[in-house]
């Protein structure tokens, strides 16, 4: 045990503070935008990591435009749309609705309203099946009270 | 029978639909460029070994490539000989894109493997690059004489690439001479 205390200890260093880029805005409030839009905007080079947790190249520039951007005093609305202009919507980690991904969006919703109109129409069957199933209604009743 | 019909249905319907998923799987890869059909982004950049600026303005009028490339990039050095090839054809001007590199290295590496370019501009920062939407070089941009990028391949060139992509684009009594 205590030969693995070294390794134990060097990983207290391992924490989300020591982000890759820890640069300071000039505001708090800035700060946090910063933050919250680099964690959205994929690192195009390794595709699924966002700009914030990506080591490489590309992505250090990507935080640098945000931050100047952001300096600029653009809203992260423009700072998403000035990305996307770029880079498509795949620099986005939350796409927005556009006719392209439409069908994304509205699958789910209609594959609910197919499933839901299936249910509906077995349960009604079901229920319609039920008095004609036995040839007498009253016979199943005293069945299951005898089971008891 | 007939209460298998409708299963049935869906089951060819999702063996259709992955299908095509699967089919198109290796293009999914390359994720299109967001410029095509629209304005090349302006920039003013210094050349590369000489003290002057080069604007993609400057090109207006004329079919040209934008070639983005650094020494430091191995599938560069891969397409490098097609690109020799291009330039040899005469069949339209070549713009280096030199991305986040040093002005050194990439003279040398142009002096030792030959230039094809017709100028380099010199995008030490990658400020340009972003305008593009370059996420890996190399990557190379066909621009008609309006202005508008036409086309956009991500990856080294090679001979299928040019005549596929880049050949069939151009207007006729051009990529015949």
């Amino acid at each position: 045990m205590r030969r693995f205390l070294p390794l134990l200890l060097s990983m207290c260093w391992i924490s989300p503070t020591f982000a890759i880029d820890p640069i300071e805005m000039s505001n708090p409030a800035l700060q946090e935008r910063y933050r919250n839009l680099s964690h959205e905007l994929r690192c195009m080079q390794c595709q699924n990591q966002s700009i914030a947790d990506s080591p490489v190249g590309l992505a250090g520039d990507l935080r640098r435009e945000v931050r100047q951007l952001l300096e600029e005093g653009k809203t992260d609305r423009e700072i998403r749309q000035h990305m996307k202009d770029r880079y498509g919507d795949f620099i986005l980690f939350r796409p927005e609705f556009s006719p392209r991904n439409a069908w994304l969006w509205i699958t789910p919703i209609l594959f609910l309203l197919i499933g839901l109109f299936v249910a509906i129409r077995i349960i009604r069957q079901r229920v319609t099946l039920a008095p004609t199933d036995g040839s007498n209604p009253d016979d199943s009743g005293h069945e299951g009270m005898r089971d008891r | 029978m007939k209460r298998f019909l409708l299963p049935a249905f869906f089951f060819a319907l999702l063996v259709a639909v992955l299908y095509v998923g699967v089919q198109r799987a290796p293009q999914k890869a390359v994720i299109p460029s967001a410029l095509i059909g629209k304005p090349a982004p302006a920039f003013t950049l210094p050349v590369l070994g000489s003290p002057g600026e080069f604007s993609e303005s400057a090109m207006r009028g004329r079919w040209y490539l934008l070639n983005v490339w650094g020494t430091w990039c191995p599938e560069c050095l891969n397409e490098h000989d097609m690109l020799l090839e291009i330039a040899r054809s005469d069949t339209l001007p070549m713009v280096g894109l030199n991305w986040k590199d040093e002005d050194s290295a990439a003279m040398s590496w142009l002096s030792q493997l030959g230039d094809p370019y017709d100028v380099v501009a010199v995008d030490r920062d990658g400020e340009v690059a972003i305008d593009w939407g370059v996420y890996g070089a190399p990557e190379t941009f066909l621009v008609d004489p309006a202005g508008i990028v036409i086309y956009k391949h991500v990856g080294p060139l090679n001979r299928e690439v040019w005549q596929k992509q880049f050949l069939s684009r151009l207007p006729t009594e051009r990529s015949s001479s």
